[in-house]
């Protein structure tokens, strides 16, 4: 327990982890961009924008194992977050079409004409600029979840009560951003995007920049990841998630640790669902679905909670699948498959892939001092 | 702050809490002495694990007055800020954090900031790192610094959970049933370390085993019913006649 916790956090875990993100951020893109579509090496751009969706899906994992693994907080709402930092992506992306909508207006989005809207409502303000909707990605899910988590962690709610709870959150909002004069676009959500940043959303380069950002987001959110779980901190919120009553008869403030936690965790999720609104093309209020929230617990577990490197190989393990199942035969099948997996996971591999090859967030070997 | 009150340590005065009807504790007073170390024994559902859960926050008693230190109201203060003033608790069932090793247990234990911004950003100073290695030596527990919690015998267990109890430095120790459970050696082991803490801290030890809080040889106080019924060394108690049709249930 000594150095600084920033260097602490880069250990034998970190580092290989660390170390293969970075290669696949640039060797990707690489293969990509640079050979030939005719050369064995070529990675086809769908493949990237797919494995870009999957990074994403991973950063939501990361933030879940992070308030589940390690504090005993079982969302089932987090995909709120996610699409929340969505929506502020897209909204920035809707600014960006101007004139070349279908209307042709240079500041109501398509959706506010078709209408008969008659001026920009006034939260939509600021999101032509760039850093502005970054701010928003990061600052609207932080600020929900703060609010949300200082009154069910004041008030003490804990396990299944704050599980449905954060369930009732995202459905609220799902079925507030259904809503047409929710300013939002209703069900159709935002789509039909053109540029980000001045670059065609569409074109190879941009999808193998984006992939390489969510590849990037995800090594710098795991990073912070470990920095908390192995600081104090960290080993405050197991303490938390194996007894909490004992923890406050220590005199730590539980309510203040998991609200702090709970924040982060949420703004990592609103980054992640920034990253991906650009590489499908859309954002739309079936993000906010209850199912989404438990599909993403389930990856989740399936990799191994309180390992952070078990949450990313199970998101992209179980979209992977899902990507693979539901294009084929077996299509109609594929929430049995889930739901299968989840229980199996939990039957035969409790602590999840990772899990079970590794000792889970629970106390570190003593280092070389 | 209020001026001081009683010369007590801990003050109950006639507190009452009930649940459902039930009353938990009815009317019970007591007082602790600053360096005292008290046992309190009493049937079951005598109300002994209610009085310390009115002491320590966790349960708002619905009359009565409860000081610390002649000045601190404890039923106006909530679990983390008696905990802060001094007042550490040991529960029945040994509840030590079974993931982390009996070292980090310690760790956690150990007084200081307990903020959570502190904790991001905490470095372990050398005086912590000594304090660590002297509370592994008084709780016997050196040899197994790095063992998970969780995979410590029974015994053990209590002591690690005396151990942390001793790192919050605290005025006053609660400790609930410390020998239920341990072996005749273990218990005189634990006499020797409740003793050796008495020396500078004061104590109120709650126990069923009458043979333990004989070999404690110190006062004690006889709850039944949710109030005090008897209160003296443990000959003058268990010759009472009312212990003992309580007890033997005449």
């Amino acid at each position: 327990m000594t150095g600084s916790p920033l260097i602490r956090a880069l250990d034998r875990v970190s580092i290989p982890f660390l170390g293969l993100l970075a290669a696949i951020a640039i060797v990707v893109p690489v293969l990509n961009l640079a050979m030939s579509p005719l050369s064995a090496w070529y990675v086809p751009t769908y493949l990237v924008s797919l494995f870009g969706k999957y990074f994403c899906y991973a950063l939501l994992a990361l933030a879940i194992d992070l308030i589940w693994g390690y504090c005993g907080i079982l969302s089932l709402g987090h995909g709120a977050f996610f699409a929340l930092g969505g929506y502020a992506m897209g909204m920035y992306l809707m600014r960006q079409i101007g004139t070349r909508g279908v209307y042709a207006d240079p500041i109501l989005p398509d959706f506010m004409v078709f209408l008969n809207w008659p001026a920009l409502p006034v939260y939509w303000y600021g999101f032509q600029h760039f850093a502005y909707a970054a701010l928003m990605v990061v600052l609207v899910p932080g600020l929900l979840a703060f609010v949300f988590g200082w009154f069910a962690f004041r008030s003490r709610v804990t396990g299944v009560y704050l599980s449905i709870i954060t369930q009732a959150l995202t459905f609220a909002l799902m079925l507030g951003f259904f809503r047409n004069n929710f300013g939002f676009g209703g069900n159709n959500g935002l789509t039909d995007f053109k540029d980000i940043l001045g670059f065609n959303v569409q074109s190879d380069a941009t999808r193998a920049a984006l992939f390489a950002a969510s590849v990037v987001a995800l090594g710098i959110g795991f990073y912070l990841c470990r920095v908390i779980v192995r600081s104090k901190f960290g080993k405050v919120l197991i303490a938390i998630r194996d007894a909490e009553a004992r923890t406050r008869f220590l005199g730590y403030r539980v309510e203040s640790y998991k609200l702090l936690v709970f924040t982060v965790s949420a703004c990592m999720a609103g980054i992640a669902g920034a990253l991906y609104v650009p590489q499908v093309g859309i954002i739309n209020p079936s993000e906010f679905a209850p199912a989404n929230s438990i599909e993403a617990v389930i990856w989740v577990a399936v990799g191994g909670r309180g390992t952070l490197v078990g949450a990313v190989i199970g998101a992209i393990l179980v979209n992977y699948a899902k990507t693979t199942f539901t294009s084929g035969a077996l299509a109609p099948y594929w929430l049995f498959m889930l739901g299968g997996l989840f229980v199996a996971v939990t039957l035969l591999l409790p602590r999840g892939i990772v899990g079970g090859a590794q000792d889970p967030g629970i106390a570190q070997p003593r280092p070389a001092e | 702050m209020e001026p001081r009150t009683t010369s007590a340590l801990l003050y109950l005065n006639g507190v009452t809490v009930s649940f459902d009807g039930f009353r938990a504790l009815d009317n019970l007073s007591l007082a602790i002495e600053p360096g005292e170390m008290r046992a309190i024994i009493g049937p079951n559902g005598a109300g002994k694990t209610t009085k310390m859960d009115v002491v320590t926050g966790k349960t708002r008693p619905d009359g009565g007055e409860v000081y610390f230190d002649g000045t601190f109201d404890l039923t106006s203060l909530d679990e983390t800020e008696i905990a802060e003033l001094g007042v550490g608790r040991k529960f029945q069932k040994p509840t030590v954090f079974d993931s982390h090793s009996v070292e980090n247990n310690l760790r956690l234990a150990l007084k200081g900031d307990r903020r959570a911004r502190k904790a991001l950003s905490w470095r372990e100073s050398e005086d912590e790192r000594q304090r660590i290695d002297r509370l592994l030596e008084t709780t016997q527990l050196g040899a197994v610094r790095d063992t998970i919690a969780g995979g410590l015998a029974h015994g053990q267990k209590q002591w690690l959970e005396i151990g942390m109890l001793l790192a919050q430095d605290p005025k006053l120790l609660l400790v609930d049933e410390p020998v239920a459970g341990m072996t005749d050696a273990e218990t005189r082991q634990t006499v020797e370390l409740l003793k050796e803490i008495n020396r500078d801290r004061t104590l109120v030890v709650v126990e069923h085993d009458m043979a333990f809080v004989r070999e404690l040889d110190v006062k004690v106080t006889v709850l039944h019913e949710g109030s005090v019924i008897a209160e003296g060394s443990i000959d003058q108690v268990s010759a009472n006649e009312r212990v003992i049709e309580v007890y033997l249930g005449r």
